[in-house]
């Protein structure tokens, strides 16, 4: 399946599992076009491997245009690639230059375990969100969509909070390896809006607390996160959802426990 | 009483600490470079000494003082604390050297940090510790005729090694008799490389300050769309340059005058 | 076989609350007795799971992605219907509900498409409720947009991306109840199989796509919320993952299948760029509002354009088709999907296309730009036209978009009553993947409204009644039909495993998707169709003989995941086929030649085909059965669909 000229070299991390100890391999992509997805080429890898009756490379991908925040892949030293504001699978060849070698790693962190070459397990998210990433209302039963008018302002900043697509690209980038970035969108998407009110304060208390038992490391303010958020979402997330913890675990009182606490 | 206890032990937590630590031991580098200005002052000393003498003799400046030795450790200990942790955070490292932009001052904080450390511990030794616990110091009289204004300078010795400090009023005199720190300071600054030494450092401290001031508030969570312009700013201006010039002019002009 | 759709009788606007107080309830304290099963976890699978864990029900949710959060509604980009008539432009639930089944090319029932526009005002609600940030006005209230197929303005947005705020809403909500411990999520879980007992679903299979463990789930219902087949293509703007596995192997087990030739078709995509291409990117028909669709007038230009030797911009207004505001001046460029286009089809087809490779038509903004401005143009669609820049690299800003249709959303599916069950009892279909509310066609921002609509206002309702009806005696695991089934599927892995040819099965995919794409796309004739037939058929003998497949069971393995997919798309892609043959007139998205008005239009049979297709399944190869649901128009008037 030969449609372009590009020859690439790519240092691969292969690890068979969670547990085997990973190496890099070096492929050669060959007759690659510019017009490919990153993730394209690497179907072009994958298909010689198969070929070959080699294991093809393992890594996460789904949508393909940039929404679902599946694909990772840390890529010559940045996530998501060199370009700004984009995922992997927008990345396309044109970017790079024929001839060039590309080291391909898989996000590190202790939070995000290693499954299998380039794929890593990022349920931390996950957690967290269900530790309190959400406005506790029932189907059914709620008032008219109109009855609060919200500023415009406050809308669309919650709304540049919730364009977060998950990918943990803010973790892979951070020296640190701290979540900080995607957890501070989500405090703050629903601490600003009317609906999110109720809970604000014991919602975050219980976001932090997951996020420092799931292991990430934390903020020093560098702003890598920000630099390389596939979604630009911007550090002052973090800011407010300090300021919410601080309010909240200084002069509020409720605690942790308050939070969603079952039937 | 453990609710606060896990407010502190929070990864967020910990950063509030740093922060507010840090934020202190910024207003005491205003105080002290207010004071080390005396030094520029063509009096023989009297004023630097007197200034010397006030902070630590005075008692709520003492308790202020032993404040700020806190907030140094702590922040210390914190740091190397917090980057242990940050260290577990990512025990598999890049191959390829991270790309993302990020200032160089923000991602070596911990270098500068140590840095900083080592110079506070010389420069304790060197002037605090001395001037305080160890009769290595010598003193100076300062006579001040209050008719005149005018004031004449001479070396004096204690009558006892213990002797800390006087200051009497003979005939419309003002007799001060001080230890002579600003002697011990111009001393140190004629060695080159303690100079040098204090220059890197000053250097330290404006890129440890031009990160952390404004990573102090963003920490705090007082960010502002109108207010945090000015904190980048004064972050910048005053403790990244202002306030590190001033403190590695006293060596440099020391030196440069005792090569005179 | 009879099929009852269970249509409460009376007048549209009461059926919903009057089937609703004829359902049977389940105590609450009974509740906690039923165990449920979803598989799936976009807008119907995360909105079903929710709710149905807050009322007291025990989840057992199933996603193939490693997070609920990415499945594929998370893509949608512009917009979900609402008719609250916040406009005042005279919009009412009646009206929606009217062009709903207009839009349809009338295929759908009357019955659940007023039932849908009923509750989409409860959705919005919900969804608001929940912080989903929805564009708002200035005043702070709700803003809307207009679609395509409608002249109110009745879309409720959140920037480019409504399906994955949507999304995150029904999530966080799905997370509330996995903290409360009413959910049990099971993420990189593919179902393989659902498991009958004495004709009722009890269960299903999946294999663990990281252990290849393969698991038996029990449940007292089972909730198929798994998207659509336009995969079958290879090409389309679903996601690489979305796969018709879980629909394929419940119709196997004995659940019709409706209307499986119904695909829709979205004009404005990004034109294909070579063999290499994994998927088609869409970029939201709100587009349309602003951008004015057009091909050159003669083939001489478009010559020049497809050659480089002149660009858009050069090509004089005189010189210009602006095709849908020519044919259709009432609607213009907003004309609903099926329409936009085989127009653009026919433009290509008449050497009018352009592009490199001639699929193409351009869409322009340069008139948008001039009368509002390249920041309020960038303020609207600015991710759009990132989006676009990215793939192609060029500027929509100083040239026109090129764009052409490409496989979007299938309106065939499982065939479901007004309960949302299949014919098989317990079963239920939710959202995309079963066929109900859309007919032939669906419009725009219909597709959120329908999942979310299943999930968290019908399907509540209708399980129960079922539940109550089966009562609380828990399911029995041992039962010989769980070990049975269980091997089935480890037998057909193992098949897979065994298969050591020469081609990998993304080839086989893509060699699929052409045929599918020339003989069962835009425009389709009983000829082509019987050739595509025979092809499909080659094609599958030919897998089963010389496809390569790599690896093991018990290891995270991509290709045999991918080879299971592929082998039932190779199915499904004849039964479509054999749909559209059956089929002879045009309706929405199905385009028989044979079958048009003097002006190109579709051109429906009211007479013979005002029916619901459900295919039964009789064994492998041989022809499917078909059932036939009669479509009764009591409400509206079955008119020659115009949107001049």
């Amino acid at each position: 399946m030969s449609t372009g000229n590009m020859n690439l070299t790519l240092k691969i991390w292969r690890q068979k599992n969670p547990d085997a100890k990973g190496a890099f391999v070096t492929y050669k992509a060959e007759g690659i076009s510019p017009d490919m997805s990153f993730l394209e080429m690497l179907d072009v890898v994958n298909e010689g491997l198969i070929h070959k009756g080699e294991e093809p490379v393992f890594f996460d991908h789904d949508c393909r245009e940039g929404i679902c925040g599946m694909c990772s892949l840390y890529i010559n030293g940045h996530p998501h690639g060199p370009k700004d504001a984009i995922t992997t699978c927008q990345l396309h060849m044109r970017t790079f230059h024929d001839g060039e070698i590309i080291v391909i790693e898989p996000w590190r962190a202790a939070a995000f375990p290693v499954i299998k070459d380039l794929a890593v397990d990022r349920s931390a998210f996950d957690r967290i969100q269900q530790a309190g990433g959400f406005v506790s209302v029932n189907t059914g039963g709620v008032p008219d969509a109109n009855i609060i008018p919200i500023p415009k302002v406050i809308a669309d900043e919650a709304m540049n909070s919730a364009t977060c697509i998950g990918c943990g690209a803010c973790v892979a980038a951070c020296k640190n390896a701290s979540a900080m970035l995607f957890v501070s969108a989500k405090v703050s998407q629903l601490g600003m809006l009317p609906q999110g009110q109720p809970e604000r304060y014991s919602r975050v208390q219980a976001m932090v607390a997951q996020m420092d038992a799931e292991g990430f490391g934390s903020c020093t303010n560098t702003g890598a996160c920000e630099a390389e958020c596939p979604k630009e979402i911007k550090m002052t997330n973090i800011s407010r959802m300090n300021n919410d913890f601080f309010s909240a675990k200084l002069f509020r009182e409720e605690g942790v426990s308050e939070h969603a606490a079952g039937e | 009483m453990s609710e606060i206890k896990q407010t502190f032990n929070s990864s967020l937590g910990k950063k509030l600490i740093m922060a507010l630590t840090g934020l202190f031991l910024c207003t005491f580098l205003i105080v002290h470079l207010g004071g080390n200005l005396l030094l520029f002052k063509d009096d023989g000393g009297y004023g630097f000494n007197l200034y010397a003498n006030f902070l630590t003799h005075f008692p709520p400046i003492e308790v202020i003082a032993y404040l700020l030795y806190l907030a140094i450790l702590v922040h210390a200990v914190y740091a190397l604390v917090i980057t242990l942790n940050n260290r577990k955070a990512r025990p598999v490292g890049y191959e390829f050297t991270n790309k993302a932009p990020a200032t160089w001052s923000s991602k070596n904080m911990g270098l500068l940090g140590s840095i900083l450390f080592l110079f506070i511990v010389i420069h304790m030794s060197d002037f605090w510790y001395n001037y305080k616990y160890t009769n290595s110091v010598a003193y100076k009289e300062y006579r001040t005729d209050l008719a005149t204004g005018k004031t004449t300078v001479s070396d004096y010795t204690p009558p006892a090694a213990d002797f800390e400090n006087s200051a009497s009023t003979e005939n419309n005199v003002e007799i001060v008799r001080v230890k002579d720190l600003h002697a011990r300071v111009a001393s140190s600054f004629t060695q080159p490389w303690y100079v040098v030494f204090y220059v890197i450092a000053m250097g330290a401290v404006a890129f440890h300050l031009l990160h952390g001031f404004q990573s102090a508030f963003r920490t705090l969570g007082w960010v502002h769309r109108k207010y945090t312009p000015v904190v980048y700013f004064i972050g910048t201006w005053f403790f990244g340059v202002i306030i590190p010039l001033g403190f590695a002019a006293m060596p440099v002009v020391y030196f440069i005058q005792s090569l005179k | 076989m009879t099929l009852d759709a269970k249509i409460p009788a009376g007048p549209l606007a009461e059926k919903w609350s009057k089937h609703k107080f004829n359902l049977k309830l389940v105590n609450p304290a009974n509740k906690r007795k039923y165990d449920v099963i979803v598989v799936g976890t976009g807008l119907a699978g995360a909105s079903a799971a929710a709710s149905l864990a807050e009322l007291g029900y025990n989840v057992k949710a199933f996603c193939f992605q490693d997070s609920p959060r990415r499945a594929h509604s998370i893509a949608a980009q512009g917009g979900i219907n609402a008719a609250k008539n916040y406009q005042n432009d005279g919009d009412s639930i009646y009206r929606l509900f009217y062009d709903t089944i207009k839009g349809g090319d009338y295929r759908a029932r009357e019955g659940n498409v007023y039932r849908l526009a009923e509750v989409s005002v409860n959705i919005i609600d919900q969804c608001v409720a929940q912080g989903v940030p929805f564009a708002r006005e200035y005043g702070g209230l709700l803003d809307n947009r207009s679609f395509g197929g409608s002249q109110v303005s009745r879309t409720f947005y959140a920037r480019g991306q409504t399906g994955q705020q949507l999304l995150l809403g029904a999530y966080s909500a799905l997370n509330r109840q996995i903290h409360l411990g009413k959910v049990k999520m099971y993420t990189r879980s593919e179902m393989l199989d659902v498991v009958t007992i004495d004709g009722q679903a009890k269960g299903i299979i999946t294999r663990n796509l990281i252990t290849g463990q393969i698991d038996t789930h029990t449940g007292h219902a089972v909730l198929l919320c798994t998207g659509g087949y336009g995969n079958v293509f290879y090409l389309s703007t679903n996601a690489i993952g979305s796969n018709a596995t879980a629909v394929w192997r419940a119709h196997k087990r004995g659940a019709l299948f409706a209307n499986p030739c119904y695909t829709q078709i979205h004009p404005t995509c990004i034109p294909v760029s070579g063999d290499h291409q994994s998927k088609l990117t869409l970029m939201s028909e709100s587009l349309r509002n602003d951008g004015r669709v057009w091909a050159p007038k003669t083939v001489a230009t478009a010559e020049q354009l497809r050659k480089g030797q002149i660009k858009a911009g050069q090509v004089k207004e005189e010189d210009r088709d602006y095709f849908l505001e020519r044919k259709y001046p009432s609607f213009g460029n907003l004309v609903p999907r099926d329409v936009a286009s085989r127009n653009a089809k026919e433009m290509v087809d008449d050497g009018r296309g352009v592009g490199a490779s001639g699929f193409a038509v351009f869409l322009d903004f340069a008139d948008a730009i001039k009368r509002l401005g390249k920041d309020a143009v960038s303020a609207k669609y600015g991710n759009l036209f990132d989006m676009y820049y990215q793939i192609t690299d060029e500027d929509p800003y100083s040239q026109p978009m090129r764009i052409y249709p490409a496989v979007h959303y299938t309106m065939g599916g499982l065939w479901v009553d007004y309960n949302l069950s299949t014919n098989i009892p317990g079963l239920y279909a939710l959202g995309e993947c079963n066929f109900s509310d859309h007919g032939a066609n669906r419009l725009g921002a219909s597709a959120l409204m329908q999942g979310l609509a299943d999930g968290y206002f019908v399907i509540p309702y209708t399980v129960g009644d079922y539940l109550a009806t089966i009562g609380p005696k828990p399911v029995d695991g041992n039962h010989p039909a769980f070990e049975q089934t269980k091997q089935e599927v480890i037998t057909r892995i193992n098949k897979l495993l065994a298969l050591k040819g020469t081609k990998t099965v993304n080839e086989y995919h893509r060699d699929l998707g052409h045929i599918m794409w020339e003989y069962c796309g835009m425009a389709r004739t009983g000829e082509g169709l019987t050739k595509g037939k025979g092809l499909i058929q080659a094609l599958r003998a030919d897998f089963w003989k010389n496809a390569l497949v790599v690896g093991a069971n018990d290891e995270v393995n991509n290709a045999l995941e991918r080879a299971g997919r592929v082998a039932d798309f190779l199915e499904l892609a004849e039964l479509m086929v054999d749909d559209a043959l059956m089929r002879k007139e045009s309706c929405g998205g199905h385009f028989r030649l044979e079958s048009q008005t003097p002006e190109g239009e579709a051109l429906r049979d009211d007479d013979n085909f005002a029916f619901v297709a459900a295919w039964g399944y009789k064994g492998d190869n041989q022809p499917e059965v078909l059932n036939k649901e009669v479509l009764d128009f009591e409400f509206v008037h079955l008119t020659q669909r115009s949107y001049k």
